[in-house]
């Protein structure tokens, strides 16, 4: 591989990486502060000790998020210098802002942590509400970034220096709030079906626990809400890339001839040289429809993009569809718990369900996955679309292997060690007297 | 004053409280590393005690500093990433490791084997990182790294590998242990072994800072000039004069036990001693190439930014008053804190019962 493979690889690996905890620590605080507030007025002992056991997986996992976040802020400048020169004073803004907003959910979280006997519970909550909030907003910042990336806006290029830069409006362009939207609900929905997957997998062996029962419900909760707003935000966002970024979108789609009533192409072979997916189902006119509104409407495929310009077919497409099965089935999951409600029937009663929600447990963080997956392989060759080429962007430092060999190695290990301090964090102190009634 | 210039104030106010917070919490890994005695074990847990709920804040200034450079002066920060890159390689490798196993080691279901891995872990990535960060503002001064036409023109060792910020890292170290260990005596008030033990750390620390800074004065006249003419020039004996008035009184105060009084003279000695390599460097960012003026963005993000700068500033200094008020002003009252200490129903750091919860 090459240098500038070693480079993309070790920014792939530690954003993958990252991401988790990102989004844990998103939807975590969410959850321990609806626990928390509800034993607030309720009183009852079983949803304070919730708060505070989801509250000790948050720590865990709040502290390799906040160093494997580090990793990423320097290795923006470490592995793409002249990505860095060339965007740090037009995106530097909302990453100066998610600096103080992780500043707020630090301290926040600190006093969370660390304050359930130095703080009344009133001030307790309200600073697990604060950590909430400046998760969401660190996390809309972030994206922020990200969105100039793939629609560049508020700057005049002129022989290639920048001029007229507007961090405002560059911070703000077209892609900020549909990405912002798609990412945010996604962690919520990723989030609440892994806790509820959780819970699940011990309502299966008790049903009777007051505990998991009410952990699951309210981690249930989330993603009854989510799926189908994860479904609606999804289509912003794909017409959003159908508009701004033609080449992601045909890679995304593995739509190669510029037509009217373009089929939807599902899962099959992409196959660049002769230009046709093998062995794929296809739903006719369904993408026209879906782009345009109308099966007349003229999608672009990647034909009418130059060579050089594709990105990986094969990759984005199979990112693409693994994405979308894993949102669909995390949708179908929450219709079934939907109609179980309207039916009132306990939804903690039914084995097959609970079986289902363990299984579906990690897809949300999949689906998570391959969707960076997509908007960043998907992009390629471009580091900023259109504009800078991530091949221009690479250190000239040598044998970048090893530090991605290192950090491979690194990352492995910790991902290793945290499921089992996770684990241990629960099984060895699960059985409580009071839950079981 | 012009606008870079505010910024980089901010940015040296920013690596000011970074080295008295988040340096002093690699500092108390350094001693959890060295911890040894009878008292060994509840040194690592004072330690571990202290800087429990604050680190992960503290550790935000470092991140403020990346993103103030790269927002404000993007082409010195691509440089120093570049011409840094294998020091900074290895720094995201100790924080990564500290952060982890500091969390780990805390979590760990059984005080076993696991936790004695974790502890090692901890206190070897603790030693490591305050030596690389060290070597950095030694290589940017030491004149070693050039810059011609945008483009680096000396080698990814240049700078970093010389004798005058190797002498930096270890000053960094011992620095920072220092602080830590004269932290230590205030937060252990309440167990008079315990105190002594971080008293007689804090000393010997403090004493081995002298032998260093009289190595790299001698350095940095040869090795980095700017530097040493902060060291002899206008600003250098008013911040000499405070520097050493302060390391005195803090030596003073650890000897008469007054550890309060200790603890601000070592905090006003780490802020001279940096504000110093501040105005020493000043007015650039990577000697003799880049500037502050050379290397600034867009004028309209440096205007937006310092906004942004001082609106954050008026959310961030409450919080963390907040923090710290909450967390440490009962550290020193006696009585009230060691009663604290054994009601605390704190679930992370008594978490082997689960009566608890």
């Amino acid at each position: 591989m090459s240098n500038l493979g070693f480079a993309r690889s070790l920014m792939a690996l530690s954003l993958a990486f990252h991401i988790i905890f990102a989004v844990v620590g998103m939807g975590m605080p969410l959850l321990m502060v609806i626990a928390e507030a509800r034993w607030l007025r309720s009183r009852q002992p079983v949803l304070l000790d919730l708060a505070r056991r989801w509250a000790r997986g948050t720590a865990i996992l709040f502290a390799v998020g906040a160093a494997s976040g580090t990793v990423l802020s320097f290795e923006l400048g470490l592995l793409w210098p002249a990505f860095m020169r060339f965007a740090g004073g037009i995106i530097g803004m909302p990453f100066s802002l998610e600096g103080f907003a992780f500043f707020t959910e630090a301290i926040f979280l600190g006093l969370y942590l660390y304050g359930w006997d130095r703080l009344s519970p009133r001030v307790h909550v309200l600073c697990g509400a604060v950590v909430a909030l400046s998760g969401l907003a660190s996390a809309a910042f972030v994206i922020a970034a990200n969105a100039w990336m793939n629609a560049p806006v508020g700057f005049t290029l002129v022989d290639g220096r920048i001029t007229d830069v507007d961090p405002i409006a560059a911070m703000l362009g077209p892609a900020t709030l549909p990405q912002v939207l798609h990412m945010a609900i996604a962690a919520y929905l990723a989030t609440g079906i892994a806790v509820a997957a959780v819970h699940a997998w011990f309502l299966r062996r008790d049903a009777s626990s007051a505990f998991h029962g009410h952990a699951f419900r309210m981690a249930i909760g989330t993603v009854l809400l989510t799926a189908p707003l994860q479904f609606a935000s999804g289509d912003v966002i794909a017409r959003m890339a159908a508009r701004l970024q033609p080449a992601k979108f045909a890679a995304m789609e593995a739509h190669y001839d510029t037509r009217a009533a373009a089929p939807i192409v599902i899962g099959g072979l992409p196959d660049d040289k002769a230009m046709t997916v093998h062995w794929a189902i296809e739903v006719p006119s369904l993408l026209s429809i879906l782009v345009g509104g109308s099966t007349d409407a003229e999608v672009t495929g990647l034909e009418d993009i130059p060579r050089n310009r594709w990105p990986p077919t094969r990759i984005v497409h199979f990112a693409f569809d693994l994405m979308v099965a894993c949102g669909t089935a995390l949708l179908i999951l929450a219709m079934w718990i939907g109609l179980r409600l309207l039916r009132r029937r306990a939804v903690v009663g039914s084995p097959a369900l609970l079986s289902a929600c363990v299984i579906a447990g990690p897809l949300g963080f999949v689906a998570i996955e391959a969707g960076w997956v997509v908007t960043e392989v998907g992009r390629q060759p471009w580091v900023v679309q259109g504009i800078m080429r991530t091949a221009d962007a690479v250190t000239p430092a040598p044998a970048l292997a090893v530090p991605f060999i290192g950090f491979t190695a690194i990352y492995a290990v910790l991902a290793a060690v945290l499921v089992f301090a996770l684990r241990s964090q629960f099984i060895e102190t699960a059985p409580h007297p009071r839950t079981g009634s | 004053m012009n606008i870079e210039t505010i910024l980089a104030v901010v940015i040296l106010a920013s690596l000011v409280l970074y080295a008295l917070s988040g340096g002093a919490d690699f500092g108390g890994g350094v001693w959890d590393a060295l911890a040894s005695g009878p008292r060994a074990d509840a040194q690592r847990e004072a330690i571990a005690e202290a800087i429990g709920p604050i680190w992960e804040a503290n550790h935000v200034w470092l991140i403020l500093v990346v993103v103030v450079v790269f927002t404000a002066f993007p082409s010195a920060f691509a440089m120093i990433m570049t011409a840094l890159y294998v020091p900074l390689m290895l720094v995201l490798v100790g924080i990564v490791l500290r952060a982890s196993a500091f969390v780990f080691r805390k979590y760990a279901a059984r005080r076993d084997t696991g936790y004695r891995r974790w502890s090692a872990i901890f206190g070897a990535s603790s030693l490591l990182v305050p030596f690389l960060l060290g070597l950095c503002p030694g290589a940017l001064a030491s004149g070693d790294i050039r810059v011609v036409d945008d483009r680096l023109i000396t080698s990814l060792t240049a700078g970093w590998t010389g004798a005058f910020a190797i002498g930096c890292g270890l000053f960094a170290q011992a620095l920072f242990a220092f602080l830590a260990a004269t932290y230590m005596t205030v937060e252990t008030a309440g167990d008079t072994d315990l105190q002594h033990d971080f008293r007689i750390r804090a000393l010997a620390s403090g004493v081995a800072l002298g032998p260093i800074a009289a190595v790299l004065f001698f350095l940095a006249r040869v090795r980095a000039p700017v530097i040493f003419g902060a060291l002899t020039g206008t600003w250098a004996p008013p911040l000499l004069i405070a520097t050493s008035v302060a390391a005195v009184g803090a030596l003073y105060a650890l000897m008469v036990r007054r550890y309060h009084l200790g603890r601000a003279c070592a905090a006003v000695q780490v802020a001279c001693i940096i504000v110093g390599w501040g105005i020493g460097q000043y007015p650039y960012l990577i000697v003799p190439d880049i500037t502050f003026a050379n290397a600034a963005g867009p004028p309209q993000t440096l205007r937006l930014l310092t906004v942004a700068l001082a609106a954050g500033a008026a959310v961030l200094f409450p919080s963390f008053f907040y923090l710290f008020r909450v967390f440490k002003s009962t550290a020193g009252g006696t009585e009230d804190q060691a009663d604290r200490a054994t009601r605390s129903i704190n679930p992370t750091t008594r978490s082997s019962s689960s009566t608890e919860l």
